[in-house]
Parts: structure tokens; C-alpha cells; sequence
């Protein structure tokens, strides 16, 4: 029904020209530089995951941030009893963290050993990892199973059980992917171009022990401090 | 150490996958698109509609989701401005009215002001940035899936009378269990933590699309202002998003598992959740005004003939206000009892705020000024807009006055002033940027007759509707009220606003006919209706799957505009830089797309992009499922989601040859 | 009569409120000096004609050229922000607290959907009582309020005397008011609370000192006796039957905690938090139909018979 409406400037033949007369360059001048070599695919950290990862990490990390101010927020302003069973415990939750560092340590090994093409090793340094973090996790349940306490009962133990819970919860499906990658690395799948899963498979598991020195620092150290 | 040789060898298998390539610059030719189209295309029919991870495609259905939640919270509106109408009216029930206003907050604030940016950034930015697609397509198709559900999912309670009900802001203690035992605030709590992931993954591709998939030569400093817009606010939401998910989970947890988190009785602070809520919700205010000042800043000088004034103060300020506005929520709190002192900070910061915004103003006036205006229906809009933008603005510094605010917070200036901000800079823009890309998204002209009624209709009926709101606060009329007295002052403003919100509805309503119309009917549109000098203008309408038959080269913010704006002949000056459109680098070994660096936009990698696939139909409806779980307290049918969900994902990321996320098909050795 | 109770712009009766209230206009000055600028430049800006060069169809204008408007713009723009800044912490300082420590104290309480007010007296226990809905100050004196809540959040608003400041369970917030004026002064809650926050209202009554202690001297008194005649103590019987589980009248045997308090219902303007005047008809009606007046509200409606209603139509005409 309507008219098309007359163009802007009676044309659009200006942006075409300009190109055709680009084209004229490149073909009148040819290349003497050889084409550039670039990488394909997930090129380590020129692969988009890493950078996926590291936005992951970024929102994650804000999150943890988040669950720390609640539980500092509401520690400063308490007038009760804070932690209500007394001050935490320090020698069970340092030797966890030894722990849990320490399975980064494997898994960075693990990634070198790929690099090296060393799969044995790799699957190996791998499967440490895995069980340091699975005893870290059996030590977490050994301390919640051993407060009077529980989530519901009052309001540190609501702060207590999320925190340490959320971050257990990430610690778990950290592990499902250290297995995950060292099934993948038995199975031949990474070699010293291509192993960008393990690097952001192993950046995640990091970050995890990262955050945990920051629920360490404010659960168990805290409360030493503020008193 | 390089294992293949630099260039193909002839006797190469056929889908061999290299480790690396050579870039080389080919012009572009048909047989090259079309068989790029081959590699590109959606599979037809439901098989392709649910597997398809076509930003174009996504992009529209934000678009055309977002407009469905756009009415449904319009008609919520409209129903509550018969309620106000008249004093004293029983056309609601006091329920009734609190679920509609919680209802319509919910809906346009978190299910159309940020989606419908989403759906404009999600089509628009491969085609601006000269790339083929966003960087993870497949968590772009999952964010949508995702926010369909939770929108769904928000409705759910609704059709049975339950829906939330204590306003969009869910202030504890009356959104806790004591005083709303129903399942109304676990349905709210529920869906927006699930809402919140698709937030979250949207936020990473954009800010990773945006590092990396910037065609050679698009600098930091040639990027769109919707680019510099949406990316400021994915980074923001990377870091506000959290704070609500979490608000709303310790919620759900005081009120379903027996938790104490906001337990006023057990040593937790009310405000804890005014904290919480407001940190995210704060910076939430310019996630959804910042893109939609980026449409106007990208599309306002294209008819005013001339680039925009001060591309650089408008980009920096885009960031600035950003960065300020994680500083500013207590001014949400000024009436909590909170010390001088913090409220003077907070006050301050409020009212520098606007110094940027400031920045932005003049820059539009200036580009019309000296730019020489079309008045097409788009520009209407955007024009109007700046109009809107200044009113919702000067109204805000007045609620920055702390001991002002203390008798403007919780009255109807204050809801004069959000719809100000939020109508005039977020759905002004939007309109009018759809009557601008409706040509690109579906290859037709929208209708200039219809527009014109619709932005008469929308804008008289807007300021008509929404200027008496800041009477009526002055007139001390309190917030969340479902009626008032015959006897307090009221009755004329709020007549005022029903009349003006229904001519203001009318308006949209034309707007949807024109849309509907002109999808069918309308004049056929070539690559460049408008004459504009971005890149998606250089491509057919609308365009090909692959976007790019050969990806370009930029040398300037304006590139169908190089050579032809004034100062760049003059003697003595040499010619202006000149992109390259028309060769390019072809990519045509699958789907393929260039990957840059950050700053410079050098090429430095080839990015092996994946096919259609159904994972992320199957991971939101596992996630949404997870959730229903949980609020249906199945506990064993929410494991099992999130089982199947733990599975999807394993599905999803299972390194693939394709993308050479493992070891290549080994080439046969000489 | 005032045409809107809670309007605040054009009536302001105290230091509390008086500062605010220039602020007020100055900054409704500015903004409007500030729009309609803006519009004249925009208007400018659209209908200007424009010669020679510019006026080519075919010529797209250069990059540069412009940025004078941003400079000039964004500075008058900080100053003008800056100035008002100024003068905005200035009225802050001057409306955060009295410059005369306060010779009153109420404690006023928040419930759904209504007002405690509690005068206490640490030294006179005869002068410390609990009463509801209206508060009376006396003129020319700051008198502070300490807030709390019952329940949820609330908040208390008294337009032409001061501004609001929620009352969050959990925690006491203080604010002042003073009238310098005589007069009755509208309030209402402004933080939505529930089902009926549009009909929690209150007044303050702010009276000259001598009227103000009699009146606080009236109230601390507990019930007259009502005498022996039939029908007040049939309605009295029946008061403590049905009402007195919520209600109470001091001096009597009803103690009720979870409504407000009725001693002196007769000394007040309003009923059900400011809803309606204060008649023995409406008290009828409140009590037979408080579901229709205030919906969802904590006040059954209450069936009464006709010979019920007058006796305790006579009992409550008592409570002076």
C-alpha cells in the first residue's frame, strides 16, 4: 500500500563504491607478506571457555562475597552469643585447607604431565586429586556432624551450613569434573596443543580453594577477632 | 612446534581438521554464501525450533516474549488504574490489588525491561561487530529457554489466586512465612533465583562475544554505543545478580526448610533483606536503561545525518554511571533510621550520579543541533525520549535530597519518577528502535502512518498518565494503596492518570498493529533503508544465517559512511581511513567465526563455532523442573532433575573433534 | 479545611518540617528551569533552520563539532548539582534533630493495622498510659518518637510536621516532630504492610500546653464507673464477652493485647486508624461490618442483635 520510502540520500550506492574500490586495492596490491598462521578451535587460553570460566569465576566469587557479608553483617551487630557453641575449633579446619590447596598442586601437575605427553602420570596426579578432595570432604561432614547444632536451630547455624554448604556443593561438582577430565585424559583425548578443558577444568577447581581460604578466614579466624 | 604444513595439501582428506591455518583475505563470491548458508541454516520445522542456536533467531524470540509480558503487566496496570480511578471503589478486593501490583512490578521490571534489551543486543551485536555469531551460541539459546521458564514460572501461582503479594521489593518480615503462609512468595523466591541464571549466562556471552568476536580493525573505540551499553550491564549483572539469587534462596530457605536468616526473633536484621535486595536491584535500574540509551545513541544520529557529538565522554560515561550506581542503594533505605552520616554519602553519590547522564544529554541535543533531523517515526521517538530522560532525571535528584526524600520516598512521586525512567528511557527507545531495525529484522519497512498515531498516542497518553503521579505525591498520596478517601485531595489526579494510561495503552496497541501489519504487508526494505554507517546495514534483510559472507575489516566507527562525510576531502587532508567490505576472510570449513584480540581487534584465532543442538532446550526445562520441585516441596522429583540436569551438562560440554576441544582426526603423514 | 490532609508542599507547621519544605521549592525550581531549558533547546534544535551546506540531502555531516555542548552543558549542569547539593546537606543537618533537647517522648508502636501510643512517665506513674490512633503534642516543643513494630514493617509519616522513618520489628528508630501552630495534623502509614496499609491512618493533635495536660491528665485516668444502670452494664457484660480477648479498657477487668486500647474512645475524632468519625452510628457500624469497611483487617465483623447493639452502644458512650 505505502510507497517504499525514498532513501536517505536518493542512494545507496556510496557504501558499495567505497568497497569496490577497496577490492581494486587488494587486488591491484598483492599480499607479499605471508598469510598469518592462527590457531583453531579451543587454542588453550584463546578458547572462549576460558573466558567463560573466568566470567564464572567473576559472578561465583561475587556470590561467595555475598554469603561472607551476610554472615559478617549480621556477626558485628549480634548481641548474642556468637558462635553459640564457642570459638571455632582452628586445627581440623587448617589441615583441611592443607588439604584442599594441595589437590590444586595435583591437579596443575596433571595439566603439565598432558603437556608433556606423559598421560600415565597425568591420570595419576589426576586420581591424587581426587581423593585429596574427597577426603576434604569427608572432614567437612566429620565437623558439621559434629556441631550441637544444626541449619534450623538458630541463626549461626543457618549462616554456618549454607556458607560451608555452598561451598561444599562446589567442591562436589569440582570433583565430577576432575573425574570427568581424567577419564578424558585416559582416554587419550588431550594432547600438549589441545588440553583447553583441563586448563579450565583446573582454573574452576582453583578457584574453589581460592574461596575456601576466604570461608576459612572469616567462619574459623574471625570470630577471634571480633569477639 | 608445528606439525602441519602452512598451507592444505591437495591429497588432505576431505573435513580434515587442522590445528591451525593461515588467514587468508578472499573477496567475496555467490558460491562461497551459498555454501555457507548450507553450513549456517537451521534445520526446518520443530526439529530446528528447538535445536536452533541462531542468535538472529533467539534475539527475536526475546524480543516477541518480552512484548507478551510487556501486555500482560499493561493490562495488570490498566485494571489497577480503574481500581484508582475513583476513591473509594470495590472493583478489587485489597488482595487482589496487592497481588496486580506485585504482579505488574515483577513482570515489567524483570520479565520485559531487561529481555527485551537482551533480544535487541542478542540479534544486533554479531552484525555490528562484523561476527558470525555470539560466543557460546548454545548458552545463548539456554538463556532464552530459561527465562521463558521463569517467566512461566512466576505465573504459575497466578490462575490460582496465589500470586506474590508483597510487591516486587518482597520486604521481609511481611513476604516470611508468618505473615504469607501461602505458596505466593516461595513461587517469586523459586523463580527468580532461576531467572537469575539465565541473567548470569546471558551477562558471560555478551561480555566474552564482546572480548573476542570484533571483526579485525573494530578497536575499542568503534564499537556502537549499544555495545558499550549492553556490555556494561552484563558486567554489572555478573556482580549484582548474586546478591538477589541469594536473598531470595536464604527466603525460601527461612520459609520452607526452617531456617533463620531473616528470624527477627532469632538475632537477624530486617534490613539484612533491604541490603541485600537493594545492592542487586540498584545497578538492575541501569541494566535496564543503559542499553536502551545505546539504541538511541547509535540510531538518533543516523537521522540527524552526522555521528554522534562526543562518542568517547558518552561512552565512558555509560560505564561511569554504572560504576556509581553499585554506590548508591541505600538511597533506596533513606527513611530505615540509618545514621546521617551514611545517608549524607549515599545522598551525594545519588545526585553526582547524574553528571554523567548529564554528559549523555547534551550529546543528543548537540547531534540534533547540528545534525540536520529526518523526522521519520523513529526519530520521534528518540527525541521524545530525551524529553522523558531529563523529567525522569530531574525527578530522581530531587529524591536524592535526603531530607526531601523523606517525605517523597513511598508516595507517588516516586512512582511518577521510575516510570518516567522506565518508560521514557527504556520503552521509548525500544519502540522506536524496533520502527528502526523492524526492516533488518524481517526485510519490511513498519508503516510511517501507523507510527506517527502510535508515538502521539503513546506520548500524550504517557505524560497525561504519569505527570499528575508527581502531583499526587506533593499531595502526600502514599504508594501501594488500593484506594484513598473521597476527602484527601486525590480524586483529580488519579482520574487524570487512569485517562492518560489508557490513551497511552492505545497507543502500544497501535504499535502491535503495525508490527503484526507490517510483518505481512509492508514495503520491501533493501540492506540499507535508513543510509545508517553500521555494519549490520551492509548486509541483506534480514540477514543470512552466516551474517558475514566474508568477515570484514573495520578502519572507522562509520564504515558505510567513509568518504562521504564532510571535513574528509578538504586540501590537504589526505583520504579517511577506508573498511573493507567486500573482501574478507571466508571461514567456510563449518561453522566458523574470527576470534580477536580485546583491545585492537587483531585476529588471532579461528573459532570452530557448534552445530544446532537440543541440550539447552533440555538443561532449562531440567532447570525449571529442578525448581518446580522445590516449590512443590517434591524433593525426590527436584533430585531427579538435577540429575538430568548434572547430565545435560556433561552431554553439553563433552569435548567435541569438531571443535578441536580434543585431538584432531590425525592427518596422513608424507 | 484543608483541602488534602497529607499535603506538604504548601503547609508545613514546624522546624521539623519547615526547612524541607524551602528545599522543596527550591528544588522544584530548579528541576522545572532545568526542563524547560531542555525542551527549548530541543525544540530549538528540531525546528532551526538550517542553510547552505547543512541543508544538503545527500551530505552527512562531519564527526567532529559538538563537544562545546558537552562541555558547557555537563558544567553548568555540576554546578547547579553541586549548589544544590550544598544546600541540601545544610536542611539535613537542620531537620536530623531538634536544637532544644525534647521535652516529650511518645512511644508509638506499629501493628496491622493501627497505632499504640504510649505516654510513659518514669518518675509519675499516674501520668503513664497506653492509648490509640491519636496522638496529641503540645504546641512549640519537639517531641520525640520512638518507633517499633508489632509485626512488619511500617512507617510514620506526619507530612506537615516531619518526615517518615519506617518501623522495622527488631529494632527502635526515633524521630521528632513539633508543631508551632495549633491544629489537627494528618498521618498516615507509608510503607506497605499488608492488606489494609491503605487504611492505617492516624492523627496528631497539637494543642497550647495548659489544654495538652489536661488532656494528658484525662487519659491517664482508667475508666469512669458507669453506674447502675441496666443498659450500660449489659453492654459492659457483653464487651467482655466478645471484645475485651482484644481490646482493653483500663480499670476494668478487659486486657486485651492485640487491639487498640478503648479507654478513652470517646475523647476521639477517628475510628479504625483514622477511617471514620467518631459517632456512636459509626461505631455500630465498624463493629456489625469492619470486613466491609476494612477487608482482611484483624476486626471481625461482629453480629449483633439490636438490643445487643444499644447496650453496648450506651457502655462504650461511658469510656469518655
Amino acid at each position: 500500500m505505502e510507497q517504499p520510502p525514498r532513501s536517505m540520500t536518493g542512494s545507496s550506492e556510496h557504501a558499495w563504491a567505497g568497497a569496490a574500490r577497496a577490492q581494486a586495492d587488494a587486488q591491484a596490491g598483492t599480499s607479499q607478506a605471508p598469510a598469518r598462521m592462527l590457531p583453531v578451535g579451543s587454542a588453550g587460553e584463546r578458547s572462549s571457555g576460558w573466558l567463560g570460566c573466568l566470567m564464572l569465576i567473576a559472578t561465583e566469587g561475587a556470590l561467595f562475597g555475598y554469603l561472607l557479608f551476610t554472615y559478617l553483617y549480621l556477626a558485628v551487630q549480634t548481641t548474642r552469643h556468637w558462635p553459640p557453641e564457642g570459638l571455632p575449633k582452628l586445627p581440623l579446619g587448617a589441615v583441611n585447607t592443607l588439604i584442599l590447596l594441595s589437590s590444586s598442586g595435583f591437579v596443575w601437575l596433571c595439566e603439565r604431565m598432558v603437556r608433556r605427553a606423559r598421560v600415565r602420570a597425568a591420570v595419576v596426579s589426576m586420581t591424587v586429586a581426587v581423593l585429596l578432595g574427597v577426603v576434604f570432604v569427608g572432614i567437612q561432614l566429620h565437623e558439621w556432624h559434629g556441631h550441637p547444632y544444626g541449619p534450623v536451630d538458630n541463626l549461626y547455624g543457618s549462616l554456618y551450613f549454607t556458607i560451608t554448604g555452598f561451598h561444599l556443593a562446589h567442591v562436589l561438582i569440582g570433583l565430577i569434573v576432575l573425574v570427568l577430565l581424567g577419564v578424558w585424559t585416559a582416554l587419550g583425548y588431550f594432547d600438549a596443543k589441545r588440553y583447553a578443558a583441563l586448563k579450565i577444568g583446573g582454573l574452576y577447581w582453583h578457584f574453589v580453594d581460592v574461596v575456601w581460604l576466604f570461608i576459612f578466614t572469616t567462619i574459623y579466624l574471625t570470630p577471634y577477632w571480633i569477639g | 612446534m608445528s606439525d602441519t604444513p602452512a598451507f592444505a595439501k591437495p591429497g588432505d582428506p576431505p573435513g580434515t581438521l587442522r590445528l591451525s591455518r593461515p588467514l587468508v583475505r578472499t573477496p567475496f563470491d555467490a558460491a562461497g554464501a551459498e555454501r555457507l548458508a548450507h553450513i549456517w541454516e537451521t534445520r526446518p520445522g520443530w526439529r530446528g525450533w528447538f535445536s536452533t542456536v541462531d542468535h538472529k533467531t533467539i534475539g527475536l524470540r526475546y524480543l516477541v516474549t518480552s512484548f507478551l509480558f510487556l501486555l500482560l503487566g499493561g493490562i495488570e496496570a490498566l485494571v489497577m488504574r480503574v481500581q484508582l480511578a475513583q476513591p473509594n471503589a470495590t472493583v478489587l478486593t485489597p488482595e487482589q490489588y496487592n497481588q496486580l501490583f506485585t504482579m505488574h512490578g515483577i513482570t515489567m521490571i524483570f520479565l520485559y525491561a531487561s529481555p527485551v534489551l537482551s533480544g535487541f543486543s542478542n540479534f544486533l551485536w554479531p552484525l555490528v561487530l562484523g561476527s558470525r555469531d555470539m560466543a557460546f551460541p548454545r548458552l545463548n539459546a539456554f538463556s532464552y529457554w530459561v527465562f521463558l521458564f521463569a517467566g512461566i514460572f512466576l505465573y504459575a501461582s497466578f490462575p490460582l489466586g496465589e500470586a506474590p503479594n508483597a510487591g516486587w521489593f518482597n520486604y521481609v518480615p511481611l513476604s516470611g512465612l508468618t505473615y504469607d503462609v501461602g505458596p505466593n512468595i516461595d513461587v517469586y523466591s523459586l523463580g527468580m533465583v532461576l531467572l537469575g541464571i539465565s541473567t548470569t549466562v546471558g551477562a558471560v556471552n555478551f561480555v566474552v562475544t564482546l572480548l573476542r568476536m570484533r571483526a579485525p580493525g573494530m578497536s575499542i573505540d568503534r564499537i556502537p554505543v549499544l555495545v558499550w551499553g549492553t556490555l556494561t550491564a552484563s558486567g554489572a549483572n555478573l556482580f549484582a545478580v548474586p546478591s538477589v539469587s541469594l536473598a531470595f534462596l536464604m527466603l525460601w530457605l527461612d520459609r520452607r526448610i526452617g531456617m533463620h536468616f531473616f528470624d527477627v526473633s532469632g538475632g537477624s536484621h530486617a534490613l539484612l533483606w533491604q541490603h541485600m535486595f537493594w545492592i542487586f536491584a540498584h545497578p538492575w535500574v541501569y541494566v535496564v536503561v543503559l542499553p536502551a540509551m545505546g539504541i538511541v545513541s547509535d540510531a538518533l544520529p543516523v537521522f540527524c545525518r552526522r555521528p554522534l557529538v562526543g562518542y568517547g565522554p558518552v561512552a565512558i560515561s555509560t560505564v561511569a554511571t554504572m560504576v556509581v550506581g553499585f554506590v548508591v542503594w541505600i538511597h533506596h533505605m533513606f527513611a530505615t533510621g540509618l545514621p546521617p552520616l551514611a545517608l549524607s554519602f549515599f545522598g551525594a553519590a545519588s545526585m553526582v550520579i547524574s553528571i554523567p547522564s548529564a554528559v549523555a544529554t547534551f550529546a543528543w541535543i548537540a547531534t540534533i543541533w547540528t545534525g540536520r533531523p529526518v523526522f521519520r517515526v523513529p526519530f520521534l521517538f528518540f527525541a521524545g525520549f530525551v524529553l522523558l530522560f531529563v523529567i525522569g532525571g530531574v525527578s530522581g535528584v530531587m529524591t536524592a535530597a535526603v531530607p526531601l526524600d523523606w517525605q517523597l520516598t513511598d508516595t507517588y512521586f516516586v512512582v511518577a519518577h521510575l516510570h518516567y525512567v522506565l518508560i521514557g528511557i527504556n520503552v521509548f527507545p525500544v519502540v522506536g528502535g524496533i520502527y528502526f531495525w523492524f526492516p533488518k529484522f524481517t526485510g519490511r519497512m513498519m508503516s510511517e502512518r501507523l507510527g506517527r498515531i502510535a508515538f502521539w498516542l503513546m506520548f500524550v497518553g504517557f505524560n497525561l498518565g504519569f505527570f499528575p503521579m508527581h502531583i499526587a505525591g506533593l499531595l502526600g498520596m502514599p504508594r501501594r494503596i488500593y484506594t484513598y478517601g473521597a476527602d484527601m485531595g486525590w480524586t483529580t489526579v488519579n482520574l487524570l492518570t487512569s485517562i492518560g494510561s489508557f490513551i497511552f495503552a492505545l497507543g502500544i496497541a497501535v504499535f502491535i498493529v503495525d508490527v503484526l501489519y507490517s510483518r505481512k504487508r509492508g514495503p520491501i526494505a533493501g540492506n540499507n533503508p535508513w543510509d545508517a554507517p553500521t555494519l549490520e546495514w551492509t548486509v541483506p534483510s534480514p540477514p543470512p544465517p552466516y551474517n558475514f559472507a566474508v568477515v570484514p575489516t573495520i578502519a572507522s566507527r562509520h564504515p558505510l559512511w567513509e568518504g562521504r562525510m564532510q571535513g574528509e576531502h578538504e586540501e590537504g587532508t589526505h583520504e579517511g581511513p577506508r573498511s573493507r567490505l567486500a573482501d574478507g576472510y571466508l571461514l567456510d570449513q563449518g561453522r566458523e567465526a574470527l576470534g580477536t584480540t580485546a583491545l585492537e581487534a587483531s585476529p588471532y584465532v579461528i573459532l570452530k563455532m557448534p552445530e544446532d543442538s537440543y541440550a539447552p532446550f533440555w538443561l532449562g526445562l531440567m532447570a525449571a523442573l529442578f525448581f518446580a520441585g522445590l516449590a512443590l516441596r517434591a524433593w525426590f522429583f527436584a533430585g531427579l532433575a538435577l540429575v538430568l540436569a548434572g547430565v545435560a551438562i556433561i552431554v553439553w560440554l563433552w569435548p567435541e573433534r569438531e571443535l578441536i576441544q580434543r585431538e584432531p582426526t590425525p592427518v596422513a603423514r608424507s | 479545611m484543608k483541602t488534602a490532609p497529607l499535603e506538604y508542599l504548601a503547609h508545613a507547621a514546624g522546624p521539623a518540617s519547615l526547612p524541607t519544605q524551602r528545599l522543596e521549592w527550591a528544588l522544584i525550581a530548579l528541576v522545572c528551569a532545568v526542563m524547560i531549558i531542555v525542551a527549548a533547546l530541543l525544540v530549538g534544535a528540531l525546528i532551526r533552520r538550517r542553510t547552505g551546506a547543512r541543508a544538503d540531502p545527500s551530505a552527512i555531516g562531519a564527526e567532529a563539532g559538538g563537544m562545546p555542548w558537552i562541555y558547557v552543558g555537563t558544567g553548568l549542569s555540576s554546578v547547579a548539582l553541586f549548589a544544590a547539593l550544598v544546600y541540601v546537606m545544610v536542611t539535613l543537618e537542620s531537620v536530623a534533630s531538634p536544637r532544644v533537647a525534647p521535652a516529650l517522648q511518645i512511644d508509638v508502636t506499629a501493628y496491622d493495622w493501627w497505632w499504640k501510643i504510649e505516654y510513659r512517665d518514669a518518675d509519675d506513674a499516674s501520668r503513664t498510659f497506653v492509648t490509640a490512633n491519636e496522638i496529641h503534642i503540645p504546641v512549640g516543643v519537639p517531641v520525640q518518637i520512638k518507633l517499633r513494630s508489632a509485626d512488619v514493617i511500617h512507617t510514620f509519616w506526619v507530612p506537615q510536621l516531619a518526615g517518615k522513618t519506617e518501623m522495622i520489628p527488631g529494632q527502635i528508630n526515633e524521630q521528632w516532630i513539633q508543631a508551632d501552630t495549633a491544629g489537627v495534623y494528618r498521618g498516615q502509614c507509608s510503607q506497605f504492610c499488608g492488606a489494609q496499609h491503605a487504611h492505617m491512618a492516624f492523627e496528631v493533635v497539637a494543642q497550647p500546653p495548659a489544654q495538652f495536660d489536661a488532656w494528658r491528665r484525662a487519659q491517664a485516668h482508667g475508666a469512669a464507673p458507669i453506674g447502675s444502670s441496666a443498659l450500660p452494664n449489659a453492654g459492659k457484660r457483653l464487651f467482655d464477652e466478645r471484645c475485651a480477648g482484644c481490646h482493653s479498657v483500663r480499670g476494668t477487668d478487659a486486657a486485651g493485647m492485640q487491639a487498640p486500647d478503648l479507654t478513652h474512645l470517646g475523647s476521639r475524632r477517628l475510628i479504625a486508624a483514622g477511617q471514620l468519625p467518631n459517632t456512636a452510628a459509626n461505631q455500630l457500624d465498624w463493629i456489625q461490618h469492619a470486613q466491609r469497611i476494612k477487608p482482611d483487617s484483624m476486626m471481625p465483623s461482629i453480629a449483633l442483635s439490636a438490643s445487643e447493639a444499644s447496650a453496648l452502644s450506651a457502655y462504650l458512650a461511658t469510656l469518655q
